[in-house]
Formats: structure tokens, C-alpha cells, sequence
């Protein structure tokens, strides 16, 4: 054997155990939605090839299936060319482009995000130092995401527009509603994560209430915050996303969401979805990034 | 340890350190002090009519078994608890009120590092609360992490280090602040005994050379006999004083002082006084 073929079979082993378990699902989740296509789509196609009242075989079921316009499912190589044309070959600015609507939703995602955080992290430090902030909030507080969301969005976003906040504002405050929720839990609980012995120290240097919270509560509610921050991402996407779907779909992931749900365009649906995942997969890697460089910089173990 | 040399040098140098630091005036008085924790079963008395009077520039042990309410004693000096009841002062005033004036330092059992901190930075916490300059809180993180031996390893975290070295950091921790008061609750408990022996020695020698009044909670005979002017014997439930041993050994003691008569003599005192304590256990 050659010391290459040596390296490359070395690199497969090293490589099989994480890889071979992710394809092999993709390669069986992809035949499962090729088959359900089939499965899904055939009435609709058979009715057609009836009314045109032509012989036709078990292939050009299968065919016609996989290429419908308006398919009950479309297949995934249908979802990928439609994805592929919106964000890549569409004009960025275009109303039909997938990264313009994408960098919308991002917008209020994120603006919503930094109103969440900073609501949330408030809430937990009143929580954390008032005992009667403690007693009196927190009911309310959890109480207010048993509400369900998509009752909440749609008084939001009139209520807001009638102040005269149009756009990005309403959505993001959206967003903030839903993602405040786990960076107040996450924080109060990590604001009173310090051991006793940890404050004894503090308080033999008579430290001040603002000291304490700056140099031993904020850094050790470190993890707690990140933890909340991953899950308080993403669910500010979803919060912008339904944001979206009541201000009668003008722009953003939900707003293609919507209107491909009027026009019965199933493949724009499925796009709008993937890039949605997509990102919400970038922002909370993004979070985590943060989260790397931040742990570096307090000396984590490796 | 050149810090160390050069400041035993300077020991040497200045005139009658024992007379200095005995000098007049009193650091800490307790009257009749008790303290009661109400528990979810039963009060447990934890000190009970505690008397001592400790003057500036004293070094005091408390020695005792476990549970004997030495390290809560400590603990109502820094009025980190409050009495049940009794009367203290600290400096002339008020327990609170000494902890407010920042009166002194505090060794805990544990090192209680931030893990977040270098050792430098950790060092240099108490300087950072009390507001000094940052060139002067190197300055002196540098000096207290070199006395207890860990020059270099400033910019380590805590989880680099062995138990023994957090704990020498929290030493320095506690000595950056140069605090008149030192007070320590086994801070070398944890250590091997060669490591003992080396920060029992300098911490001697600092206290001869800074006139610092210590008190110390140890569970150690012989490393209370070492340290102390004074030694107080405690015993458990109810938390009492049994004796105060007076250690008349001289100043300027060095580790082989443990080997004469009279260093084997005040401790065997110590060990009468704590047997007596645990007589009525038996």
C-alpha cells in the first residue's frame, strides 16, 4: 500500500465514525420523501392523466410526481433548484429573492433579540436583589408565556401601528416577548449561582451591592447566560417569523411563508422553511462562537 | 523566595519586633458573647459566654476540635454572623462597623478563587473594591504572590493549580490588602506538611516584621505553639473557651524551636487543656 492510500484510509476511519452515521440518515430521509412525494402527489397526477384519457405507466406516475408546480410535496431536488434560483441567481434587492427576505426576518430577529436580552437581564438582576421583585414578578412573568404567541402578534402589530410603528419595530417586539423568558430564567439562576463562600469574600471587603453583581455575580451567571441565549435566538426567529404572518405578508420569511400558502406554491413554502433553518443554524453557532471566545478570554479549560 | 530573604533581613534590622508588636492598645474585645442557630429541629448553641480580649499586634490561636464553634468565633469578628448576644468591638467599634472600615483580612478554609480570575487578577480583587490604582495592585499582587511562593504563575487560573497553591493565592489574596487584622481559619490545613512548615515560618516572620494582629483557627498543636503569643482552647456543644494558654516562648523563632523542652512543654499544655475539653465525651 502506498503511503497515500495509507493517508486517505486513515482519514476515512478517522472521519467514518462522525460522517457514516449523518449520511446514512440524509440518504434514508431523502428516499422517505422521494416515496411520500410519490405517495402525496399521485392522486392529483393520476386525476390529470385520466381527464387526458392517454395510457400511462407506473414511470410517468413517477416522473410527473417529482415535477408537479403546485405538488403536495415537492420532491427535494425541486426544493433545491428553487432555493438555489432565489438566493443565487435573484437579484438580492428582488422581492422574489430568498436573502432579501431572509435578511429581513434576520433584522427583526436580532433587534428583538438585543431588546429580549437586555429586558430579560434586567428582569433577573431586580429579581436577584428585591425579594419583593422576586415575589411579585416572577408569577407574571411565566404567565405571560403560557399566552400563546400568534394571539399575542396580531394585537401587537395594531396597537403598534396605530402609535404610528410600522415595519421592523412591532416584529421585534415580538421577538422580544418570546426571548426575554429564558435569559430572565437562565439569569436568575445564574446571578445566584455563587457559592456562600464566594459572597462571604465579598462581603469581608465590604463590597457594594454593584461591585458584587459586576465582579462575581455577572461573570459567574457566564454560562447560564450563554445557555439562554442559545435557546432565546432561536426563538426569536420564531417570534419575528409570526411577526410577519399579520402585517398582511409585505416582506420577510414568514411573508413568503404566507403568500405561498395563498397561491398553493408548496415549493416557495419549503424554501422559505429550509432557509429559515438554515438560519437559525448560523445564529445560534454565532452565539456559541461568542461563547468560545468569551470562555477563552475567562480561562476555561480547553 | 529573595522577597522573603531580603525581608528577613530587614527583620533583623529593626529594633525589638516582640515590644512592638505587643504594643498597647485593643483589637478585639468580647464580652459574655453567644450565639444560637435556630435549626429546623433544636437551637444549637454554637458559642456560649465567649470572654477574650485580644490586644494589637497579637498573634491568638484558636485551637479546639471540630464543631467546637472556633471558625463561627471567626466569623462574628468579621461579622460575617451576627452574636445572639454579648458584647464586641473590633478597633473600639462595632464588629459592622470594622467590616464597613474594611478593618481586615480574611483567610477562608477554602480558597474560594474566582475561576474566572488569573491568579494575578484574583489577587488583586480586594485592591480593584477598594478603588486603588491599577500600576499599585500589580505592584502588589507581584510582592504577596512571590512571599507565598508562586512568582510566575500570575497570569494561571485557578484550575492549573494544585489545592495547595489556591490556597497560598488566597493567602496573598488576603495580605495584598495589607490589612492591620488578619483573620484565618485553617488556611494551611489542605497543605502537605513541607509546605506547611515553609508558610507557618513566613508568615512569622511577616507578622514580626508588620506588628499585623492575627487570629488564627488551627488544628494543629504544634503549629498554634509556633505561631501564637496566646493560645485559646475551646470545646464543643455548647461552644466555650476551657483555657487561655500564654506562649512564652521568645521572639524570633525558627522552624527548630519545635525540638526544645519548652516548645514541647507549652505544647503539652495545649494537649492537657483540650483533653480536658473532650473528658466528659468518653
Amino acid at each position: 500500500m502506498t503511503t497515500e492510500a495509507l493517508l486517505s484510509a486513515e482519514r476515512f476511519t478517522s472521519l467514518g465514525p462522525r460522517v457514516a452515521p449523518v449520511v446514512t440518515i440524509l440518504v434514508l430521509l431523502t428516499a422517505i420523501w422521494y416515496a411520500a412525494a410519490v405517495w402525496l402527489n399521485a392522486p392529483q397526477v393520476v386525476d390529470r392523466f385520466e381527464s387526458d384519457g392517454k395510457p400511462w405507466n407506473l414511470r410517468q406516475l413517477v416522473e410527473a410526481t417529482w415535477s408537479m408546480e403546485r405538488p403536495v410535496l415537492p420532491a427535494p431536488h425541486q426544493i433545491a433548484r428553487n432555493f438555489f434560483e432565489t438566493v443565487f441567481e435573484t437579484p438580492i434587492d428582488s422581492k422574489r429573492s430568498l436573502v432579501y427576505h431572509a435578511g429581513i426576518t434576520v433584522s427583526a430577529t436580532l433587534l428583538g433579540f438585543v431588546f429580549g436580552t437586555v429586558l430579560g437581564v434586567l428582569l433577573a438582576v431586580g429579581i436577584v436583589h428585591s425579594p419583593v421583585l422576586d415575589r411579585s414578578l416572577l408569577p407574571w412573568i411565566i404567565a405571560s408565556q403560557t399566552v400563546p404567541i400568534l394571539a399575542i402578534a396580531p394585537m401587537v402589530v395594531v396597537v403598534l401601528g396605530s402609535l404610528g410603528f410600522v415595519g421592523l419595530f412591532p416584529k421585534a417586539v415580538i421577538s422580544m416577548y418570546l426571548c426575554f423568558f429564558p435569559v430572565t430564567i437562565g439569569m436568575v439562576k445564574g446571578l445566584r449561582s455563587p457559592d456562600p463562600l464566594q459572597l462571604d469574600l465579598m462581603r469581608s471587603y465590604s463590597a457594594s451591592g454593584a461591585q458584587v453583581l459586576r465582579k462575581l455575580r455577572w461573570p459567574a451567571a457566564t454560562d447560564f447566560l450563554f445557555a439562554s441565549l442559545k435557546v432565546a435566538i432561536a426563538t426569536s426567529l420564531v417570534g419575528a417569523i409570526v411577526g410577519e404572518l399579520p402585517t398582511g405578508a409585505q416582506a420577510g420569511l414568514g411573508a413568503r411563508l404566507l403568500s405561498g400558502s395563498y397561491y398553493g406554491q408548496t415549493i416557495q413554502i419549503w424554501s422559505a422553511l429550509i432557509m429559515a433553518s438554515i438560519v437559525g443554524v448560523v445564529l445560534v453557532a454565532l452565539v456559541g462562537v461568542a461563547e468560545s471566545l468569551v470562555a477563552r478570554h475567562m480561562g476555561r479549560r480547553a | 523566595m529573595s522577597t522573603i530573604d531580603a525581608g528577613s533581613a530587614a527583620f533583623a534590622a529593626a529594633a525589638e519586633p516582640s515590644t512592638r508588636n505587643v504594643s498597647a492598645g485593643i483589637a478585639i474585645d468580647m464580652r459574655g458573647l453567644s450565639l444560637t442557630f435556630q435549626t429546623a429541629d433544636a437551637p444549637v448553641v454554637a458559642l456560649d459566654d465567649i470572654n477574650l480580649t485580644i490586644r494589637r499586634g497579637e498573634f491568638v490561636s484558636l485551637i479546639g476540635p471540630s464543631g467546637c464553634g472556633k471558625t463561627t468565633l471567626l466569623r462574628v469578628i468579621a461579622d460575617l454572623e451576627a452574636p445572639s448576644a454579648g458584647h464586641i468591638a473590633v478597633n473600639g467599634v462595632s464588629a459592622l462597623a470594622a467590616r464597613l472600615d474594611r478593618a481586615y483580612g480574611y483567610v477562608f478554609q477554602a480558597p474560594a478563587l474566582y475561576a474566572w480570575r488569573s491568579v494575578q487578577r484574583n489577587v488583586m480583587l480586594p485592591l480593584e473594591i477598594i478603588g486603588m490604582p491599577a500600576a499599585e495592585r500589580k505592584a502588589r499582587a507581584a510582592r504577596y504572590l512571590s512571599m507565598v511562593g508562586l512568582a510566575g504563575f500570575e497570569r494561571k487560573f485557578p484550575w492549573q493549580l494544585s489545592g495547595g497553591m489556591q490556597q497560598r493565592v488566597s493567602i496573598a489574596r488576603a495580605l495584598a490588602f495589607e490589612p492591620e487584622l488578619l483573620l484565618m481559619d485553617e488556611p494551611f490545613g489542605a497543605l502537605d506538611e513541607i509546605t506547611r512548615d515553609h508558610l507557618n515560618d513566613q508568615l512569622l516572620r511577616l507578622w514580626e516584621q508588620t506588628g499585623k494582629t492575627v487570629v488564627f483557627v488551627t488544628h494543629s498543636i504544634s503549629e498554634a505553639v509556633f505561631l501564637s503569643n496566646r493560645i485559646v482552647v475551646m470545646s464543643p456543644r455548647p461552644g466555650r473557651i476551657l483555657e487561655i494558654i500564654g506562649n512564652d516562648l521568645p521572639a524570633g523563632r525558627r522552624l527548630d524551636v519545635r525540638e526544645t523542652t519548652r516548645f514541647l512543654d507549652v505544647a503539652h499544655r495545649v494537649r492537657q487543656a483540650l483533653r480536658a475539653g473532650h473528658s466528659y465525651d468518653d
